[in-house]
């Protein structure tokens, strides 16, 4: 509904609502305040709110790019958690274990969350419990706009309603039917007999548990080892373009100090620019091999940091190492010298950022037998995959494309005499050949042809390699074609 | 060098190591003792420490360079091949199965101007054996300057730098040492006379420091360069005369 409302022509006053398509008709997805106090609810029919007042307006909503937001939000809220999770579609669940004296303290945590939503158009209700499913509860049911509870947890739960345990509908309504009202009084029943009437795996006892952190309830994306980060808060945003690279100067020595103490090395790197308006912008990088070298690592970055575009203004930054290895303090050798092998892996880093990675290749041999199949390449910052190649003949230059040439040959499998290649005329001097290659028909299709290479030098002594495609009675096609493949040195 | 071409005419000891076989070439009769026309070692004019050295190809589609250039390259450590992109479409992509064994890095550039930052780059890295970057045309980013960059930080770093161009004008440059090859007719295939044999080329040495400007016709067998006869020109003592 805000979202909608930061986009349209009607006034906060206004009677609308915004309508999703449903089985029987549009239903009503959300409301604004005028329009709840015309008695239209979200989850009714809108032919039934319209019977109770006429003048409700109806905008159709847009559930997919609402979902869109919250994810955007998530990410954005990365800000203040390394663990976010989106749960259902409206609300984002925060681990802020040890978190809070980043920021002065739980209260101050949560109202800078307060805040800083406020300030992108967005109204919250912020919970901060011991458990998720308190904390979800009391964001959701909860009266204040902002709880934060510690000990008292039960207590603040009690007084409200059992669907803030988020059971099954079905088990809410028992409850209900039950006189249960409220979570205060479901606690205070003996555990025995809910349990002998709740016998399926959401019953009110776990969900009790889970709020009341008897049980656990992880957060589902929570990552095993959390990746090497390093974070700057801006006192205010800055919308100058050097300002991530400034940014950069700070976090580089903040991450490679958490690299060293965890023996790491980063193999992708990723500098996120939080913007007031609560998008981010990203710049990434990869190296070759395991690094944390400060004066490296800021090589690499920098120009991708550089066009980071500020937009309405960064206030906060944050340095990640995505993918890290394993990497063992390590001298290169007594006398101080780089080691060749990490100054190539340098190299190549610094080449496929600017040029990308894949313009920068080193070779990688395949196991087949034509020519283009079995030399392949791979980026230069992957690693090589072993290969049994066999070695023969080849030329030192391949074109991409074989290109069609016209050949005077003695046919039908004759050794070529004179050929023509983009336009000029080239008499073979000494021909050796062929070396005939099979299409590989695990592969290919049916009419595939085989080919004849020829390794041919013309009468100035240029060397090339030419192949034949097909034979004349090989029932694949008309007369055979002549390609030019490749040059010798 | 001086001393190892004046041998030329005399020479003949590699004439038994070679099977005599049929001539293609009518112009090596007037060299009973050497039907293959393959000559005496011959040894690179190099320059005395690693610089950058200009090759210019006659045409693009001779292809003959590269076997002159992999030749005499080092390939103890890797070697970084930058091609820019009109020289990949006309005189093709390298083939590494054809390079013979090294570690290799190639980078595709999408211009001269990429391309010459990759060489540079590559040449401040002292862990690799060779830098190549081949340019097609004149591009207006290759000028005095940018040749000149690429000779100065070939000499810091000690990494020995070609420059290959194809298609190209000989301009002004900042190279050592400036090369003209040219594929020739190879060298008698002992095994089968209607085969190529083993590659031969022109080279014509046209600018150098430290070094007489030449020209030869030689060709590379078993690891080591020798004088072949040039075409047209009659006998490796023709060659001898026409470069002194």
């Amino acid at each position: 509904m805000e979202r909608w409302s930061r986009s349209s022509e009607f006034g906060p006053d206004d009677p609308v609502v915004l309508t999703i398509e449903g089985t029987h008709g549009p239903i009503i997805h959300a409301v604004t305040p005028a329009a709840a106090e015309r008695g239209a609810r979200p989850g009714s029919r809108l032919t039934d709110a319209r019977a109770i007042d006429p003048a409700l307006v109806a905008v159709p909503g847009d559930p997919a790019g609402d979902e869109a937001l919250v994810e955007r939000l998530a990410r954005w809220a990365g800000r203040w958690s390394p663990l976010v999770e989106v749960d259902g579609a409206n609300a984002l669940r925060l681990d802020v274990t040890g978190v809070a004296h980043l920021f002065g303290g739980e209260r101050k945590l949560v109202a800078d969350i307060q805040t800083r939503f406020a300030v992108a158009g967005l109204s919250t209700r912020v919970a901060m419990a011991p458990t998720a499913a308190a904390a979800w509860a009391l964001a959701h049911y909860g009266n204040a706009a902002a709880v934060i509870c510690g000990k008292d947890t039960g207590a603040k739960l009690a007084d409200l309603p059992v669907a803030a345990l988020r059971l099954p509908p079905e088990a809410t309504r028992t409850l209900e039917r039950l006189g249960l009202k409220t979570v205060g009084t479901l606690a205070g029943i003996e555990r025995r007999s809910l349990a002998r009437r709740f016998r399926e795996a959401d019953n009110p006892v776990d969900a009790l548990d889970r709020a009341l952190g008897r049980k656990p309830e992880p957060l589902t994306a929570v990552p095993t080892s959390r990746p090497p980060r390093a974070l700057l808060k801006l006192e205010e945003p800055a919308t100058r373009p050097e300002a991530p690279s400034q940014a950069l100067e700070r976090l580089i020595p903040d991450l490679v100090q958490q690299l060293q103490r965890r023996h790491l090395g980063v193999r992708r790197l990723t500098l996120i620019g939080f913007r007031v308006d609560g998008s981010i912008g990203v710049a990434s990088v990869a190296t070759s091999i395991p690094s944390r070298e400060p004066k490296h690592l800021h090589r690499l970055i920098a120009d991708k940091a550089a066009a980071l575009d500020p937009g309405f203004g960064f206030d906060a930054f944050a340095l990640e190492a995505n993918w890290t290895e394993t990497l063992a303090s390590a001298q290169d050798s007594l006398v101080g010298e780089p080691s060749g092998q990490r100054e190539v892996a340098r190299l190549v880093d610094r080449l496929s950022v600017k040029l990308g990675s894949d313009k920068v290749r080193r070779p990688q041999p395949h196991e087949s037998h034509l020519p283009e199949r079995a030399s392949g390449w791979r980026p230069a910052l992957e690693k090589a995959e072993p290969v049994d190649a066999p070695a023969p003949v080849r030329p030192q230059r391949m074109l991409d494309r074989p290109e069609a040439i016209a050949v005077v040959y003695a046919t039908p499998e004759g050794v070529p005499r004179r050929f023509v290649w983009r336009r000029a005329v080239h008499d073979i001097a000494r021909v050796e050949g062929p070396e005939r290659i099979a299409p590989e028909w695990w592969r290919e299709r049916s009419t595939a042809r085989l080919r004849d290479y020829y390794r041919i030098e013309d009468q100035t002594g240029r060397r090339y390699w030419i192949y034949r495609e097909g034979m004349i009675s090989d029932g694949r096609g008309g007369l055979p074609e002549w390609y030019m493949h490749g040059l010798f040195g | 060098m001086a001393g190892s071409l004046s041998l030329v005419a005399a020479g003949g000891s590699r004439a038994a190591e070679i099977p005599a076989s049929g001539s293609d070439h009518p112009q090596d009769g007037r060299l009973p003792s050497r039907p293959s026309g393959l000559g005496e070692p011959w040894q690179v004019p190099a320059p005395p420490s690693p610089t950058l050295s200009e090759l210019f190809a006659t045409s693009p589609r001779d292809a003959g360079w590269t076997g002159f250039l992999l030749a005499q390259a080092d390939r103890s450590k890797p070697v970084l091949w930058v091609q820019d992109r009109m020289a990949i479409v006309e005189s093709g992509r390298i083939y590494p199965p054809g390079l013979g064994c090294g570690e290799l890095i190639h980078v595709e550039a999408r211009d001269a101007k990429l391309a010459l930052w990759a060489m540079e780059e590559g040449l401040r890295c002292s862990g690799l054996s060779g830098v190549i970057g081949e340019l097609w045309g004149d591009p207006a980013a290759l000028g005095f300057t940018a040749t000149r960059r690429l000779a100065v930080a070939a000499e810091r770093s000690r990494v020995p730098c070609w420059l290959v161009r194809l298609a190209a004008t000989a301009n002004l440059s900042g190279a050592r040492m400036r090369w003209r090859i040219a594929s020739m007719p190879s060298i008698a295939n002992p095994f089968d006379p209607r085969a190529p044999g083993s590659p031969a080329w022109e080279a014509e040495l046209f600018r150098a420091r430290g070094h007489q400007p030449g020209r030869w016709g030689v060709a590379h067998e078993a690891d080591t360069f020798h004088l072949a006869a040039a075409p047209g020109r009659g006998t490796l003592v023709e060659v001898e005369r026409i470069r002194a």
